[in-house]
């Protein structure tokens, strides 16, 4: 089942993942994606028609929380993350024209 | 616009929620803080955070999707939407793709044919995204996420609507429904509720859509109406000149008034959605519909049947105060206070928009208190204070919620009506304006009027006016 990831696909998820990958990244990249569908190719030898998809693994459902505030003033921990900041807020690349 | 092209247009709007906190954790969702200071591990995405969905955000939900003639989807859950941008830290927004919580509902809406339904698709509960500012000096943008987490609702259309008339009359009426149920206070210029309009034209008679554009920052119901008419020509004329319209997001620039595309790198459409493994689903059970069911307020088509049978108002009167469930409110409470209807209707109708208009407020801002309104009514009526005293009472009042009682005891702004308290003051302007005194007992009934006028002045509008017209004819 080799070949099925094309250029096109990895430059694509390149795009999606906002990666720039070399040419040697790409190859690595297209043997690992190679690698996971095997693994689902496996996975598609059960017959599953009739199974409901499932998103959790646990039988919980309705957890909730009252509309209660409980959390007090977190920018300073929040803006530990930043890898510069100004006047309180995150410095990112200027996003617009 | 061109007869022989028929405009479609399906709206996506996001309605910011009343709630308190955020969807998924204890942060608080009030205006104004400090940038980041409502923010956690939970709504800014750190590892190994864990959200917990907002009971009160699946009530609004399904409080509104009830209102819209909807079908709940009785177990539901939520999906990842992936995409990398700054305004986003998780790079994934919590929405639902796949069970949504309302589906297949419905407003209805008047046109100039009459009544018509607008199909909704799906109504789905998501969070909002972190807001971007940007430096007027440096070549950066910077980030808040105080926003980041707080609850909206997408109201997904069907595309029925034709015209930018149909529009604003959906969105009218999606926000009056909303705000009827307290669900948003849906101000789009403040943006707790933003519209994306998706639009194609097709020949009239087509059977088949046109490629449609969907239209992002749309800040006012004008803008969407203008961002709709340009549109719709700058479609045509591609057509109209061979060219194809190309399937892109645009954005409205409201000073410009024009639109234009958006990078693609801004409209990457792949999404990759999944489940998302950190919420459990929701399942509602009957308990919980009948319960929300239960709560739901009297609509407007209600509320104006019973004020017909219940108040002696007119139908025009009844028309404007059910527009806002809280002017309705505040009707119907100041009445229960002891005010006759229609002098309360007066007061609203009149002098309260006006002040709004002036102040440039929506009815749901009226702070003042119907206790209050029903003493300025009383003391007007009562003839405690003449009508221009009242009037001034009232736009401090609308500001300041005053006592009116208390208010005008302080100021002394009691009416005058004793006679022998306004003689004085008749004598000294029928002495000062000889003029007019000549031309009243000549027949000119006019100088009347002014001299009148001229000893409301010096009583500083406090006197009676009918007294002292009568004080003046005995004079004269």
């Amino acid at each position: 089942m080799a070949n099925r990831i094309s250029d096109d696909i990895i430059e694509y998820v390149g795009i999606l993942a906002k990666l720039e990958l070399s040419g040697q990244e790409r190859e690595q990249a297209r043997r690992d994606m190679e690698e996971m569908l095997c693994y689902i190719d496996k996975l598609n030898e059960l017959d599953t028609s009739g199974v409901e998809p499932m998103s959790h693994v646990f039988q919980v459902q309705n957890v909730f929380r009252e509309d209660v505030v409980t959390n007090g003033d977190g920018g300073q921990e929040t803006l530990c993350n930043a890898p510069e900041q100004k006047d309180g807020m995150f410095v990112v690349p200027k996003t617009f024209v | 616009m061109d007869r022989e092209y028929e405009t479609v247009i399906g709206l996506e709007v996001h309605v910011e929620l009343a709630t308190r906190t955020k969807i998924f954790c204890g942060c608080s969702t009030a205006f104004g803080a400090a940038p980041n200071a409502h923010t956690c591990p939970v709504c800014t995405g750190m590892p190994g955070a864990l959200p917990v969905l907002n009971r009160k955000v699946l009530e609004h939900a399904v409080a509104v999707g009830l209102a819209t003639h909807c079908e709940i989807t009785r177990y539901c859950k939520f999906d990842r939407k992936n995409y990398f941008y700054p305004d986003n830290p998780q790079n994934y927004q919590i929405s639902q793709l796949y069970l949504p919580i309302c589906r297949n509902g419905y407003v209805e809406i008047g046109t100039s044919q009459g009544t018509k339904k607008v199909g909704i698709h799906e109504i789905h509960m998501e969070e909002d995204a972190g807001k971007l500012l940007h430096d007027d000096w440096e070549d950066v943008s910077l980030v808040d996420y105080n926003r980041s987490g707080v609850p909206l609702i997408e109201i997904v259309s069907e595309p029925d609507m034709r015209s930018a008339q149909e529009v604003i009359a959906y969105l009218e009426k999606l926000r009056l429904i909303i705000r009827y149920l307290g669900a948003s206070d849906c101000k789009l210029q403040e943006g707790s509720m933003r519209a994306d309009v998706n639009l194609s034209v097709r020949k009239v008679g087509a059977k088949e859509y046109g490629i449609r554009t969907e239209m992002k920052n749309l800040g006012s119901f004008r803008a969407i109406s203008r961002a709709i008419e340009g549109e719709c020509k700058r479609q045509i004329d591609l057509l109209e000149s061979g060219e194809r319209v190309i399937q892109e997001t645009r954005r409205w620039d409201e000073t410009k008034e024009t639109s234009y595309a958006m990078r693609s790198k801004e409209d990457a459409r792949d999404y990759r959605y999944f489940p998302d493994p950190d919420l459990v689903p929701v399942r509602i059970s009957d308990a919980f519909l009948e319960e929300i069911a239960g709560r739901q307020p009297e609509f407007r088509t209600e509320k104006m049947q019973r004020y017909k049978t219940e108040f002696d108002i007119p139908d025009y009167d009844i028309e404007i105060i059910t527009s806002s469930r809280h002017m309705a409110d505040l009707f119907e409470e100041t009445v229960a206070c002891g005010a006759a209807p229609k002098k309360v209707s007066n007061w609203l109708m009149v002098e309260t928009l006006r002040l709004l208009k002036e102040k440039g407020l929506d009815p749901e801002d009226i702070r003042f208190s119907p206790a209050h309104l029903a003493s300025l009514i009383a003391l007007a009526e009562s003839r405690v204070i003449n009508s221009t005293v009242a009037k001034e009472v009232f736009e401090v009042l609308f500001e300041e919620d005053v006592d009116p009682e208390s208010y005008v005891e302080e100021k002394g702004l009691k009416m005058v009506s004793n006679e022998s308290a306004l003689l004085e003051t008749v004598k000294e302007v029928l002495a000062a304006n000889p003029k007019s005194v000549e031309d009243y007992r000549g027949g000119k009934e006019k100088a009347m009027g002014f001299l009148v006028g001229q000893t409301m002045k010096a009583m500083k509008g406090k006197a009676d006016p009918g007294a002292v017209g009568k004080l003046l004819k005995e004079l004269l």
